[in-house]
């Protein structure tokens, strides 16, 4: 009890002192995760659609594979990642190992199976419904897979938030291919950690507060941005 | 009656030969023969389950019938599916604004910004919603949707317009008012196409009736002779349907 109690004291108190270190941490969690999820949006959003509404080869087997990859154990990718990037790995020229990047790529793999699967499921549904008046009005495949993105904008907003939330929260990844190197890739996952194997449990505990306050913002943010623009287009 | 313009490069009369369709083993449309002709309104008529959707969805190529022929008379490198609109019993409204709705088929058709603007403009007033263009679509009432639609489908200027039971869950004001917006699309050159199990909207609507019973095209006549010397005792007895009501 007097850990949890101090724990909140810990949060307030790094919350409040605006420590510089905490600051810069809660920046590099914010800018990995957001680059990480706002990439997987960019490739996941077509992809899933693609999924959903053409038939190609290998479609079922994709599909599957998306699902069954929403659950990507972190540390596998990470580790994945790492021999990709390390210094006799196929990408080990780009030098990225143990940088920003590497944890943006990372945590990118993870959610990205998350947000392919959920916008495919998404956009399916919506098909169902628009199939035969885009049918009439001629739409073309592409045209098609566009107006169900967009018109499905508000719901695969979700699929983005959970995609968000998966990225901010694991730790795996991060750990093996950024190192939690102070000042450089040191995240708030990773910071807890450190202090959780440290014993300064009410400062991890302080961290994973602040973390979890993180989290919410952004997804009331989201959910705001959403229930302000809904009533406009239905 | 079409207008020259339109009557040089048409893509009717519109052609059915014996179309059958069948789904999950059931023969659902048996062998039906006919073809429309542009200018007039032809009304689908028949009791629930007779095939008129599934006729209707054949018609406008939403289907491929299991056999026969359906086909356009239309010279080649005319884009057919560009000419034709359909209104369906439930309206599928986009996400949307109003006047976004109306602004989508002509987007789809790469229709020029300025002419895009013009043309909603227009159709909106037409169906009467000028004055909720900027509401949401799906918030208006059921009536409003289903104007809405139609100004959707005009807005492309269909030569052929196809109707399914337009106003099946409006009650009789609603129904009325869609009933006018199909004539003003009639008098703009289109032809209608609908389908009703309404007999007295098929007497306010209709030139010509085709009497679909259990995926049989049983009659085919003007209106006026259809609802006086029916042929078939099938059609006598919907009409009859009627009279008890």
């Amino acid at each position: 009890m007097d850990d949890l109690a101090a724990a909140f004291g810990q949060a307030a108190s790094l919350l409040l002192g605006f420590d510089a270190e905490l600051i810069e941490i809660i920046g590099l969690s914010l800018r990995v995760s957001f680059m990480a999820v706002g990439l997987a949006a960019l490739l996941g959003l077509p992809l899933g659609a693609a999924v959903a509404l053409y038939r190609f080869p290998g479609r079922t087997l994709l599909g599957a594979l998306l699902n069954a990859f929403m659950g990507l154990p972190p540390v596998v990718v990470g580790l994945v990642v790492y021999l990709m990037l390390s210094r006799a790995g196929p990408l080990g020229a780009l030098g990225l190992l143990f940088t920003p990047g590497a944890m943006i790529l990372a945590q990118c793999l993870l959610v990205l199976p998350i947000v392919a699967a959920l916008s495919a499921q998404i956009v399916a549904d919506l098909n169902e419904e628009y199939n035969e008046q885009l049918h009439s009005f001629a739409a073309g495949p592409l045209q098609r897979l566009a107006t169900l993105v967009w018109d499905g904008r508000f719901s695969l907003m979700t699929a983005i938030l959970a995609g968000f939330g998966r990225a901010i929260a694991e730790v795996g990844a991060v750990m093996i291919v950024g190192g939690n190197i102070a000042h450089s890739t040191r995240v708030m996952t990773t910071a807890i950690a450190l202090e959780t194997s440290k014993g300064n449990l009410a400062l991890a505990l302080g961290l994973g507060i602040v973390l979890i306050a993180l989290a919410l913002a952004v997804n009331f943010a989201a959910l705001a941005l959403r229930d302000a623009a809904r009533p406009r287009y239905g | 009656m079409a207008e020259p313009a339109i009557e040089t490069s048409s893509i009717l009369p519109l052609r059915l030969e014996s179309v059958s369709y069948e789904a999950s083993g059931k023969r659902l449309i048996d062998g039906v023969t006919f073809d429309l002709r542009a200018g007039t309104r032809s009304v689908i008529l028949g009791p629930n389950g007779a095939g008129k959707s599934l006729l209707l969805r054949l018609c406008h190529g939403l289907i491929r019938p299991s056999a026969g022929n359906v086909s356009w008379a239309a010279a080649s490198g005319v884009a057919v599916p560009y000419r034709q609109a359909m209104v369906f019993q439930r309206p599928v409204l986009l996400r949307r604004s109003v006047a976004a709705n109306v602004a989508y088929p002509l987007r789809l058709r790469r229709t020029p910004a300025r002419e895009r603007h013009a043309r909603v403009e227009e159709a909106l007033s037409r169906a009467g919603l000028s004055a909720l263009a900027g509401r949401a679509a799906r918030s208006l009432s059921g009536g409003e949707q289903q104007r809405l639609a139609i100004a959707r489908a005009w807005v492309m200027r269909p030569e052929v317009l196809f109707l399914d039971e337009p106003t099946a869950n409006l009650d009789p004001a609603a129904a009325r008012a869609i009933e006018s917006l199909i004539d003003g699309v009639h008098a703009s050159g289109a032809k209608i196409v609908m389908t009703t199990h309404d007999l007295g909207q098929a007497r306010r609507l209709a030139d010509e009736i085709l009497f679909l019973h259990r995926g049989h095209l049983l009659e085919r006549a003007d209106a006026a002779t259809f609802f006086t010397k029916p042929k078939t005792a099938e059609a006598s007895a919907f009409l009859k349907g009627d009279l008890s009501w």
